[in-house]
């Protein structure tokens, strides 16, 4: 699972995408899965995940897109004008990649950040290859992903980290 | 600043503490409910929150986990804990804050925080 955020504090504009090699829809389920009522769930009738996320970027004029195909994934993607008196707060992304990674360790997944000409990438396998047998999911080792993402963003933020070549 | 070479230190830390570490199943399970109506009612600080104060105090013996849906919405965030020969706890509308003493009081102390508990919510 890739996912990518791309900041323009000069656009007034973040991009936010999430991409999968897992099952994938066809066109009639891509369709329906910004539809609140559309869920494959067994345990409620509602499903919200993708329709928030799509309310949340229209709020701020902003554009949502979903491409899938069955069997080879999906991606889904948005643009936000951060500007927007609408605009969401991103939050504390340190927390959302900590728990994703920690609630799925058996999952390859890349984070990477951008923003103006900087970059932060954290890549789960890499972090797999240096822990050998020990468990991502080990409470110290969430609390290390944690403060990496935290102090990566900050650097991204603060114009010291890494300059695209 | 956090480095690679710090994760190397936790791995080599855990692996020469296998023995406190090798078997958890004996011991207490805490379980998040992580659906996105969970997320939305904040389920992620309260889940990182367990799996700091386990860190923090070195429980060894207690697992932290996530499930999708526990089934009531309204009272979300929920979390089960279950202590090995002892009823489950569920605990509703949690918060970063009620996990610290859930953790003291129960987990450690073996005394349920009855007032956060689903019976006190309905
Ligand atoms: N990445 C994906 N790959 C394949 N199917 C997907 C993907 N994302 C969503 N879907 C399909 O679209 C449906 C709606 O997704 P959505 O995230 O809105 O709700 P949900 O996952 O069912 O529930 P919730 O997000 O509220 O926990 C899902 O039930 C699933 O069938
Ligand atoms: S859907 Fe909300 S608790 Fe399961
Ligand atoms: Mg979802």
């Amino acid at each position: 699972m890739k996912i990518f955020i791309r900041e323009s504090p000069k656009e007034g504009r973040l991009w936010v995408s999430v991409r999968d090699n897992g099952r994938g829809m066809d066109e009639n389920e891509a369709a329906k899965a910004a539809d609140p009522f559309y869920t494959t769930r067994i345990t409620r009738k509602v499903g919200l995940g993708i329709p928030l996320f799509k309310a949340s970027a229209e709020a701020t004029d902003g554009s949502f897109e979903i491409r899938s195909k069955k069997g080879e994934g999906t991606e889904i993607a948005a643009m936000f004008h951060t500007s927007h008196i609408d605009c969401l707060p991103l939050g504390k992304i340190e927390d959302s990649i900590a728990a994703l990674i920690f609630m799925n360790p058996e999952m390859d997944i890349e984070y990477i950040h951008e923003c103006c000409s900087n970059r932060f990438k954290l890549d789960t396998r890499e972090i797999k290859k240096v822990l050998g047998d020990v468990s991502i999911s080990l409470p110290e080792v969430v609390d290390w992903i944690k403060e990496y993402v935290r102090n990566g963003l900050d650097e991204l933020n603060g114009g010291v980290g890494n300059e695209i070549s | 600043m956090k480095s690679l070479k710090e994760l190397e230190e936790i791995k080599q830390k855990t692996l020469d503490s296998v023995n406190l570490r090798k078997d958890r199943s004996g011991g207490t399970r805490v379980v998040v409910g992580m659906a996105t109506c969970g997320i939305a009612a904040g389920a992620r600080p309260v889940l990182l929150a367990f799996l700091e104060e386990v860190k923090k105090r070195n429980l060894g013996d207690v697992t932290v986990s996530q499930t999708g849906c526990i089934g009531v919405c309204r009272l979300e965030p929920m979390v089960e804990v279950y202590r090995p020969g002892e009823e489950k706890v569920t605990y509703v509308k949690m918060t970063a804050d009620k996990v610290k003493r859930v953790v003291a009081e129960h987990i450690v102390n073996g005394r349920p925080v009855t007032e956060f508990t689903i019976g006190a919510a309905e």
